[in-house]
């Protein structure tokens, strides 16, 4: 086979693969129904129910390390220093 | 009959707390104090919530932090001294269908820095409400000032993008991802702090610090919230740090809410963190201008650091109260341990390099009284 035809046959291949997760995709549907989400629900998988006292911890980090953004809960930071 | 009102019950609780709605009204006092390394930080932190006809919700909050420094940067360099940082903010969110949409503005002063912010965050649930997309923006504007010196005023511009992807995966699991970046523009230094180069063997000299006039990091975290068998949560994360300066940090951590009984709840938490040094830093430098930038700032070194925290929660009702669904009270202790591999104890005077390496341990408690209404 050519280099020209091995690369068709390639890009091919990828859009088959392309079309499969696509059509795939399409056909996922939402897995859980609002009644078997209660465990969800529960506050035990709350990790921020406190949004002052988060908020407070993510400042504590923030003042002592270089890391920062992506805190998750509340975020926004103070830009203080 | 008794599992249809059973499941109708369970879908408004879960529907109530997975799909679009606004954050609960409620009423917070913290009372906070950190204590270690020469720092004593202490203050309160008041945050009032309330939503009007389940469509807007507005906050408020009040924050102080009381100084009493005297680090190990503040012995070697200047006098130990108090000062007080007071931060507010304010702040509104909209519900709209699946969307919610968020819009704050925050100030924070103390006599020698003034930070103005603003923020816009929103989200959308889709896919059945098992997926959560958020995007948000802040922009911030910082005054630096040096305190005994009129002339000195300086300031920095900072700008946040975020997005973040939460996902339902089980009935017991839920993922999520995200995403942000930071730039800052502007005099990024601290006005106080100073390098040590060798003026010869034997001794060494200070001269102040030179940063450069952008940064722009990149931080993701992957985060996952998993229901235990018997009635518990474990919260896991992982944060992944990257900057212009040069300075690459992990993080993860493990969070344990255990309720016991129906009115309390005990926490645990371990996190472990750990960064590389900026690439203008050194504890000691050759010689005094021996680059274009220089930082002996130890948040700036190579360190390692973790926390354990423990934490106990009471929440109690009473049937008499007519406005106040409930109210909670909360106490966490959270111990720090700081490990610096390139910050070297000056304080201890012997052939400069060899002092030994510094590290310092940290104590933060949290006392936080709630109502719900």
């Amino acid at each position: 086979m050519t280099g020209a035809g091995m690369k068709a046959t390639g890009v091919m291949r990828v859009a088959l693969m392309l079309a499969a997760l696509l059509s795939s995709g399409c056909a996922i549907k939402p897995w859980l129904k609002p009644y078997e989400r209660a465990r969800l629900a529960d506050p035990v998988m709350n990790v921020a129910a406190h949004p002052a006292s988060e908020n407070y911890m993510h400042h504590v980090h923030q003042a002592r390390e270089a890391m920062r953004g992506a805190e998750g809960s509340a975020g926004g930071g103070c830009g203080c220093n | 009959m008794q599992l249809i009102a059973r499941v109708l019950v369970l879908s408004l609780l879960a529907g109530q707390a997975l799909a679009a709605v606004l954050p609960e009204d409620r009423l917070d006092v913290l009372s906070h104090e950190y204590d270690g390394g020469g720092m004593e930080i202490k203050g309160p932190s008041v945050l009032v919530r309330k939503s009007f006809a389940d469509k807007v919700s507005v906050r408020a909050n009040y924050y102080v932090d009381k100084v009493s420094a005297a680090s190990i940067d503040v012995v070697t360099s200047a006098s130990p001294y108090k000062e007080e940082r007071t931060e507010k903010s304010i702040g509104v969110d909209y519900l709209h269908g699946k969307a919610i949409y968020s819009l704050s503005y925050g100030n924070s002063e103390e006599s020698d820095f003034e930070a103005n912010s603003v923020h816009f965050d929103m989200s959308q649930d889709f896919f059945g409400d098992l997926t959560t997309l958020s995007l948000g923006f802040s922009k911030g504007w910082d005054e630096v000032f040096r305190t005994g010196d009129n002339s000195f005023a300086e300031e920095a511009d900072r700008q946040h993008f975020r997005i973040g992807l939460s996902q339902i995966l089980t009935k017991n699991l839920v993922a999520s991802l995200s995403h942000e970046l930071i730039t800052d523009e502007g005099y990024l230094n601290n006005p106080y702090r100073s390098v040590r180069y060798l003026t010869s063997p034997d001794s060494y000299s200070f001269e102040p610090e030179r940063y450069p006039e952008t940064r722009t990091s990149e931080a993701s975290a992957l985060r996952l919230s998993y229901y235990l068998p018997w009635r518990a949560g474990l919260h896991g994360e992982y944060r992944l740090y990257s900057d212009s300066w040069g300075i690459d940090a992990n993080s993860w951590q493990l969070k344990l809410i255990q309720p016991v009984g129906q009115h309390w709840t005990l926490e645990t938490r371990y996190r472990a963190y750990q960064q590389g040094d900026a690439d203008f830093y050194a504890d000691l430098f050759p010689y005094q201008d021996a680059q274009n930038f220089l930082a002996r700032d130890k948040e700036l070194s190579e360190f390692s650091s973790t926390v354990i925290g423990v934490g106990v929660g009471f929440e109690f009702s009473k049937p008499n109260w007519d406005t106040i669904d409930k109210a909670g009270l909360n106490l966490w202790v959270d111990r720090f341990s700081f490990d610096y591999d390139n910050f070297r104890d000056i304080r201890v005077q012997t052939t400069p390099g060899t002092e030994p390496l510094y590290s310092f341990d940290a104590t933060v408690t949290r006392l936080l009284f709630t109502l719900w209404y």
